[in-house]
């Protein structure tokens, strides 16, 4: 398991994060995101996983994060750049699995060995 | 979401907000097997020719690719407004073959239909960038912290694009729209059954109402 600071993620392009979550879950990997992504990467992140799919090889992910927050700056508001992501765990779709999960809490089962 | 991108959205939506535009192009969206298809077939049904979006079925991703029916009028609550409906496919983050084979399809039937719905998926989020905004169709007997549905919402409040929770199979007896309400407290929703058209005509004051 990956834990990604929030300050490491900064420092990322959209396309590096969205890199580095699929190479680590592609090779069963679970990744922590502390900030998470924003709603423009995580469906990106989607996109990409589907082209990824094969076969026996690889069946997507389990993505979970809270819904996004809003806050910033009057600046960031006022060009639509006020949605912080939040808390995220990805991880691939045949070893975690949500158990449950509301605004404040993400139970999730990681199988190991599969 | 670069500078410029985020700038013309928000003066398209400044814009909207002032001029309030009576044509919408809006996206059916949710999760595989939510009925997004079977809400787009009523809503033709009800204001078009008749001629339905396309077929429905038990098994995930009978829609694979995204369809569009223009100029669909609806009347209601004394204003109309004309719809562009883009039905698009389920969205997911994994798809294995190996579920459609539970439900009978052959390995060879099951791999193609996953492969055609990935394309599908992909398909439904580029048409996130083209739309007015958003019908989310939620399956109200389910979990609504679907991270489907929290990855919609987060893009159409990014955007500023309007949003329309649609709580769907309001027929099945453990249906529980309170859930999907208190999941997402910020945004419109409206309790129906697409299938039998339980509370439809509220729906279509809510698009009126949201959209127009």
């Amino acid at each position: 398991m990956d834990l990604v600071s929030g300050e490491k993620l900064e420092n990322m392009t959209s396309m590096e994060k969205i890199r580095l979550i699929l190479d680590k879950v592609k090779t069963g990997r679970i990744v922590v995101l502390e900030s998470g992504l924003t709603p423009d990467e995580e469906v990106r992140l989607i996109e990409m996983t589907m082209t990824e799919i094969r076969v026996d090889e690889f069946s997507g992910i389990e993505i979970e994060s809270y819904p996004s927050k809003k806050e910033g700056s009057l600046f960031d508001k006022l060009f639509g750049r006020n949605i912080k992501g939040r808390l995220t765990v990805i991880g691939p779709a045949n070893q975690l699995r949500t158990i449950e999960k509301d605004k404040y809490q993400i139970s999730t089962k990681v199988s190991v060995g599969d | 979401m670069g500078f410029i991108s985020g700038f013309k959205r928000s003066l398209d939506a400044w814009i909207n907000s002032i001029f309030k535009k009576k044509r919408a192009k809006i996206g059916l969206y949710g999760p595989p097997n939510a009925g997004k298809t079977t809400l787009a077939n009523r809503i033709v049904r009800d204001w078009s020719d008749g001629e339905s979006f396309g077929s429905v079925s038990p098994i995930p991703h009978e829609t694979r690719r995204a369809m569009r029916k223009e100029g669909v009028m609806i009347n209601a609550n004394g204003s109309s407004i004309e719809l562009d409906i883009v039905d698009t496919p389920g969205m997911a983050t994994k798809i294995d073959f190996k579920e459609f084979m539970a439900f009978g399809l052959s390995e060879q039937e099951a791999k193609k239909r996953a492969k055609e719905a990935t394309e599908g998926v992909i398909e439904a989020i580029k048409w996130l960038d083209d739309l007015d905004g958003v019908l989310l169709v939620m399956d109200s007997t389910e979990d609504p912290y679907t991270q489907v549905n929290v990855t919609v919402i987060g893009n159409m409040e990014a955007r500023k694009l309007p949003l329309l929770i649609v709580a769907n199979k309001m027929d099945l007896p453990n249906a529980s729209p309170s859930r999907i309400k208190a999941a997402f407290p910020q945004h419109a929703m409206v309790p129906i059954s697409a299938l039998e058209g339980s509370n439809i005509d509220d729906l279509y004051k809510a698009i009126a109402h949201n959209f127009g």
